[in-house]
Parts: structure tokens; sequence; C-alpha cells
């Protein structure tokens, strides 16, 4: 499912900063991770590694049975449409509304609309949202905007879920009610990586944590090991 | 939900807002109203030019000295005046008068030649018929009846008047190549202006799953569809100014030399001009579409 064997990161070319080292993991299909370090470790890099927002400048990084060093970049949408990627800072399109930002990854896949409809329609049902179906994201609240997001993550029933600090604009319901989505479509077989700080949050729901430090992973095992020092600070 | 129940083919990168229906268009227009100038300057130039050289073409001029000495069978005027007459492929043949000849030699003798004793040789203007015409054959035939009778064809005219033809035509690709060349740099300045504005849109339907195509179609079906606007705009604004070219010069290229009547004016433009004309908001169609997609998908490359 995901496999990480020696991955480097590096931006701006041969000269530029390597952001992530050396990097080895594997998770099965169905998995789920924590992913934990302190700000600058490498967790918003090894998202982007792992949404094909950029490709590993060495090592092999295979993803949904796929060879990302090796893929051409015809085959990188298609590996893409089986990612959904919850972002800190929403990234919704602002000039769509709620629906259709919900609607945008099934559109893509060429989805009939009848069933893109009542799929988001269902969706928006579900973050309670459908009052607020025909709003633009400027007229959405943080907390709006983030259930927005995370709508448009799973709509598509994604093979690997990524989110990053998806709880940070939630209420602790929300939060709490976001926590059972990701928990639901986990034992349903999406594998599950979540990025966070919150220490609390990662006490509440026990798992495998991957935690980074300086662009190496330092731990990558129960998250009641994790140390101390390398915790989400 | 209103907003909602739109197709599915909509405007997902807001392009509406980041390619406007103001600039672009205007910017089209003007290069459509250039290439149709240089169309319709390319192709009256040619026909007027064709219109000469078939006139010329279709002349010859035949000069008899001392017209009024004997020869055989009457006077070397009357012996060219038979043969000209027993010529395959002349028409018509006429013999210029008295008056006529001083008004050609004014510029020359003044007012009245005759004063100055000359013996000016009788004029004749031959018109062809069309059909296929021996001019060394009749020459030869003209000088055997009248020796010194010369015939003069209007070659180096031709050979200008092509020369002319050719060089307007070059002159008419050369500025439709710069045409083409500066609307497609017009179109890919837009369309880079558009990626700029939507560089954050795109990354996150890129991320989304969109293919470079998908994209770049997006890109493409807008400027398509202004650059059609524009140029059918550019059509409308030089048409009355074709319309008035054409009148001003019909009298050149018809015999009755008569401006046109305002009911004639419309078929006063040549078909195939036309033709060029509904062809153009076409060409601006293909030239915005393939350079916002070249624009779109070399623009996509850096993107993993």
């Amino acid at each position: 499912m995901v496999r990480l064997e020696s991955v480097g990161l590096r931006y701006g070319g041969p000269g530029g900063a390597e952001v992530l080292h050396d990097l080895n993991f594997a998770m099965a299909e169905g998995g789920f991770r924590w992913l934990l370090g302190p700000s600058g470790a490498g967790k918003t890099s090894l998202l982007r590694l792992l949404t094909l927002a950029v490709r590993p400048t060495s090592g092999r990084l295979q993803l949904l049975g796929a060879a990302v060093e090796r893929a051409s970049r015809a085959e990188l949408p298609l590996l893409r449409r089986r990612i959904g990627m919850v972002f800190q800072d929403f990234r919704l399109l602002p000039h769509l509304s709620a629906f259709d930002n919900v609607a945008l990854p099934l559109r893509l896949a060429g989805r009939p609309e009848g069933q893109v409809r009542a799929d988001v329609a269902e969706m928006l049902r579900w973050v309670t949202l459908t009052r607020r179906a025909e709003a633009l994201p400027a007229e959405l609240s943080g907390g709006e905007q983030q259930r927005v997001a995370i709508a448009r993550a799973v709509i598509g029933r994604p093979a690997l879920l990524l989110a990053d600090e998806p709880t940070g604009n939630l209420d602790d319901t929300q939060a709490e009610r976001l926590m059972q989505l990701l928990r639901e479509l986990n034992r349903l077989g999406t594998s599950v990586v979540v990025a966070t700080h919150s220490t609390a949050l990662v006490a509440r729901y026990p798992g495998r944590a991957l935690v980074l430090a300086e662009g190496r992973l330092v731990h990558d095992g129960a998250s009641d090991d994790v140390p101390r020092a390398e915790e989400a600070t | 939900m209103a907003r909602s129940l739109r197709p599915a083919r909509a405007d997902d990168l807001g392009l509406r807002r980041a390619l406007s229906d103001r600039l672009l268009p205007l910017l089209v227009a003007a290069m459509t109203f250039l290439a149709a100038l240089a169309l319709a300057g390319a192709m009256a130039a040619a026909g007027l030019a064709e219109h000469w050289r078939t006139g010329a073409a279709s002349m010859l001029t035949v000069q008899v000295p001392m017209p009024e000495a004997p020869a055989v069978g009457g006077t070397r005027a009357e012996v060219v005046t038979h043969a000209l007459g027993d010529t395959l492929g002349i028409a018509t043949f006429r013999r210029l008068s008295a008056a006529e000849i001083a008004t050609l030699l004014k510029p020359w003798l003044g007012e009245d030649p005759g004063h100055l004793s000359l013996p000016l040789p009788a004029m004749f203007e031959v018109r062809l018929s069309g059909d296929p015409f021996d001019a060394t054959g009749a020459a030869a035939r003209l000088a055997r009846a009248a020796p010194g009778t010369l015939v003069e064809r209007n070659g180096a005219w031709l050979t200008r008047l092509a020369d002319l033809v050719r060089s307007l035509r070059a002159c008419a690709a050369l500025a439709l190549l710069v045409v083409a060349f500066v609307a497609s740099a017009v179109v890919a300045v837009a369309t880079r202006a558009g990626l700029a504005a939507r560089r954050d849109a795109i990354e996150i339907v890129h991320g989304l799953g969109a293919t470079d195509g998908m994209i770049a179609s997006q890109f493409a079906e807008r400027v398509m569809m202004l650059a059609v606007a524009g140029a059918l705009l550019g059509v409308l604004l030089v048409l009355p100014v074709l319309l008035g070219l054409a009148s001003l010069a019909a009298p050149f290229a018809t015999a009755d030399a008569q401006p046109l009547q305002p009911a004639q004016l419309l078929r006063a433009l040549p078909p195939m001009l036309w033709a060029e004309l509904v062809s153009l908001p076409l060409v601006a169609a293909l030239i915005g579409w393939a350079t916002a997609q070249a624009t779109v998908r070399g623009w996509l490359g850096r993107l993993p």
C-alpha cells in the first residue's frame, strides 16, 4: 500500500535543502498512522510526497501499487484520485460553492452528474452543511470550511486518506465526529495518516505513530511508546 | 440549490474572471481587422492587376510608317488594313484618327504636330479575340505587306504586372503571418496571466486528480470563445471599411467606370473574400485554442 525505502526529498534541485532523509517505513492496506513531530520536522513534506505533490529525489516510494519515482506523469492523476487530503488551510476553491467544492473530485473522475448530486447531498448532510450548500467559502466560518474540506477529501472513498491538523479549526464535538469518520473509513479499508500536534487527540485515539525530527524518522511504533521529547510540541 | 445545479463542465477554475471578456477580445478584434485588410488589399490588388493584365494582353498596337505611300494593292495603310482583316485571332481593329494621334503626341510635339511637317505613321489599335494568335507570324506578314510596319505587344507591362501581383501576395502573406504571430503572442500572454491568477486553484484540482488535458481544455475553451468573439467583432468592424473601399475601387475594375449603387455594395466584395472573412473567426479560434493548450501544458509541466 505505502512503502518508503531510503526516501529523500530535496527542494530546489541538487544544491537545495534536503528536508527528508533516508525514510523507511511501510503501511499495509487499511493501516492507520499518526504523523507526529515538531514544526519543521518534515511532516508536511512527507504528506506532500504521499499526495504526489512532489516526487522523491532519492529512494523508492511505492504508493497504491505504483512505483512513484518511475511513474509517468500520465499515471499520476489516476493515483491522485485514490488519495484524499484534508489540508490545514482547507484549500477550497473560492469561486465554487460548498456543494461544488465537495463535488469536484467526483466530477474530475467523470462520475455521472446525477450520482454526483446524490453523493454530495448525502455528504453535506453528514457534515451538517446541507443548508450551507450554496455558500461560497468566504461566506463560511473556519469550522464550516474545514468540514467542506473533509467532505471533499472523503467523498471519493479514497484508498489513502491524509490529513494535516484536521481538527485544528473544529470544536470538540466536530473533532469527535471527524475522528469517528476517520476511524470508520479506516475500518472499511481506507489507509489513514493524520498529522497533528495534539497530544490530547493522540492520547484519546491511540494507534501506531510515525515521529519525524529534522526530516528523519525517529519512531515507528505504538503512539503510547512515543518518547515525550519526540512528541509534537 | 440554484448555484449547485450547474453543468459538469462548468468553470471549476474560475476562468470567467481570470480571463476577462474585455481585453483579449478587443486585441483579437484588432488583429482580425488587420488580417481582413491585408487579405482584401492583396485580393483587390491582384484583381485589378489581373484586370489590367488581361486588358493589356488582348491589345496590340500596329504602326505603319509612310501610310500613304504606294504598296502592292493600294497604299501601305490600305494593305495593312487588308492583312489585319485576314489575320486569325483578331476580334476588332481600327485606325486611329489624326486627332487621336495628335492627342497621343501632344506631350512631345505640342498642340499641332501638323505644322512640323513630320511624316506621322498610321496607328492601328487591335483587340484580340482570345483565340490562339500567332504574333510573330502576324508581324512578319504585315511587314511583308508594308515593310517597316511595327507590331507592339505589351509584354513588358505584362511582366511587371505579374511581378506586382506576386509582390502583393507575398506582402499579404507576410502581413498575415505577423498578425497570426502577434495574435498568438497576445493569447499566450493572456493565458499566462490567467495561469498566474489561478495558480492556487490549478494546484488544487491538479492535486485532486485533474489531468493536464482537463486543465488545458478549460483554458483553451475559454480562450477560444473569447478569440471567436473578438474575431467576429473585428469582421463586423472591418466590413463597412471594405465595402467603402470596394465602392471606391469599383470604377477601376469595370468598363463603365461608374461608382456602385448602395444595393450593389454587398456584391462588390468577391465571393473568395467573403469566404476568407467567414474563416477569420475560425482561424482565430484555432490560434486561440492551440496557443492556450500549448501555454498551459508547458506551464503544467513544472508540476509533478
